[in-house]
């Protein structure tokens, strides 16, 4: 995945509020993910039209970081979900 | 403390146009005039919701032989559960897909028998079923459903394993489940004809690392290894009673679709209790739950909590015992009596017919 990667949640993938549990989670065939914080503020630029770099841009911004430092975080926690089928890649 | 359920498979109903000879529901099926009606499951899967129910899998038999399959489904929707309909594709006319779509449909499971005609029909039972099959697989990949599939795999089929991932890749998959079949249920009883050789199982682990590595990003494959080669058992379910929760066609609840074969537990119906309660108070929930009940071989293994024993079922249809350690345990006394079934088993010249399943 690179900075110019467009990211997308496919369908049959989706977040939910778990009220039982109190947390949001990702939602996908077989698969249940608690969303930390970090995965919550990173999904919420998950949205089929922006880069990884403007995601990581924007990021930077809001949590006042390096955004390399970000991106490499973005990078990682996106390819996981790639990895798993849980997010779509537009190259 | 008792966790929440995550998730929980609806046996809607144990009419199936299929017969497979593995099939996971119980040896004494349910019939048709004592299903749960379409009002019962709707409240179901409300409490289900209302538990910590994530995850709903609407199963059977086959659940599309359900008339109210799209209801069912809106119903699952509306309760704010994940939907999956796992499905042999019969019944699913482009028509009813749609609408299961328009429903809020989440997900599908398509089950394989085999790569070809031959194979799949001959383990189905049901002669046409694989063209029928492929039909409907095509149409729910134009229509770009989410897609698994789930091929159980055997003596007769593991050869075919590549072929079988082609086919997912195919069908434009995101997943498959290559499930070795497990021997509970019907499978039980078909024992000698679907173990596969030591052989085969070498060869398809082998199949199933290169492939993953091969389709990383393509296809997730999750590997459902043939347990009696294993050393250690299968944290089966996770735990009793930790994260799953089965209903009958009749209501039942279950920790597990074989659970029934286990002597001296009571099962409660959710018609006549709430769930909440039955999967917190009753005695078959906290019969097996946590680690407390475990067997001093198991008490001392520093795999207590990895494992949890095993299987209790599978300890019952080995050992006649259900609170034994699992006897696919290298450390159980038990392991010697499930290798002598697997030598004699595998040996046999004469591998016995199939026994279809038959409601």
């Amino acid at each position: 995945m690179g900075p110019a990667d467009v990211p997308s949640l496919p369908r049959g993938v989706r977040r939910h509020f778990d009220r039982v549990r109190d947390t949001p989670v990702l939602l996908g065939p077989e698969r249940v993910l608690m969303l930390d914080q970090i995965g919550c503020a990173v999904l919420d630029h998950v949205d089929g039209q922006a880069s990884i770099d403007q995601i990581s841009d924007t990021l930077a911004g809001l949590y006042d970081a390096e955004k390399s430092e970000i991106m490499a975080d973005v990078i990682a926690y996106l390819g996981d979900l790639a990895d798993k089928r849980l997010l779509d890649v537009r190259t | 403390m008792t966790n929440a359920p995550l998730a929980m498979l609806a046996e809607l109903t144990h009419r199936c146009p299929l017969a497979c000879p593995y099939c996971s529901n119980p040896q004494e099926l349910t019939a048709k005039d004592r299903e749960l009606s379409t009002e019962q499951w709707a409240d179901i899967f409300e409490q289900a919701a209302g538990l910590g129910v994530l995850q709903l899998h609407l199963s059977g038999g086959e659940p599309a032989s359900r008339r109210d399959i799209v209801e069912l489904v809106a119903a699952a929707r509306d309760a704010g559960l994940y939907t999956n309909l796992i499905t042999s594709g019969i019944g699913l006319t482009p028509r009813r897909l749609q609408a299961l779509e328009d429903a809020g449909l989440d997900h599908i499971q398509l089950s394989v028998q085999g790569v070809n005609a031959r194979i799949a029909d001959r383990i189905g039972g049901y002669k046409g079923g694989f063209d029928r099959k492929m039909h409907v697989a095509d149409h729910i990949a134009q229509m770009g459903f989410p897609l698994t599939l789930n091929a159980v795999m055997h003596r007769e089929n593991l050869d075919d394993l590549e072929a079988t991932i082609e086919m997912a890749v195919r069908l434009g998959a995101r997943r498959i489940e290559v499930a070795c079949v497990q021997f509970q249920g019907w499978a039980l009883s078909n024992r000698a004809a679907l173990q596969p050789s030591r052989d085969q199982v070498d060869e398809a682990k082998r199949i199933v690392r290169a492939a993953t590595e091969r389709l990383r990003g393509t296809l997730v494959i999750d590997f459902v290894p043939p347990d009696y080669y294993s050393d250690f058992p299968k944290a089966c379910m996770n735990g009793w009673g930790s994260t799953g929760v089965n209903i009958t066609p009749d209501g039942t609840v279950l920790p597990c679709h074989a659970a029934e074969t286990i002597p001296g537990l009571t099962f409660a119906r959710v018609t006549e209790q709430p769930l909440r309660d039955v999967w917190y108070d009753s005695p078959a929930f906290n019969a097996y739950r946590g680690t407390d009940w475990l067997p001093d071989l198991c008490q001392s293994c520093e795999r207590r909590d990895i494992d949890f024993g095993g299987c209790r079922c599978q300890a019952m249809a080995v050992l006649g015992d259900p609170s034994a350690t699992d006897p696919v345990c290298r450390k159980s006394p038990g392991r010697a009596a499930l290798d002598a079934l697997l030598v004699q088993e595998v040996s046999t010249v004469d591998v016995p017919d199939f026994i279809y399943r038959r409601l």
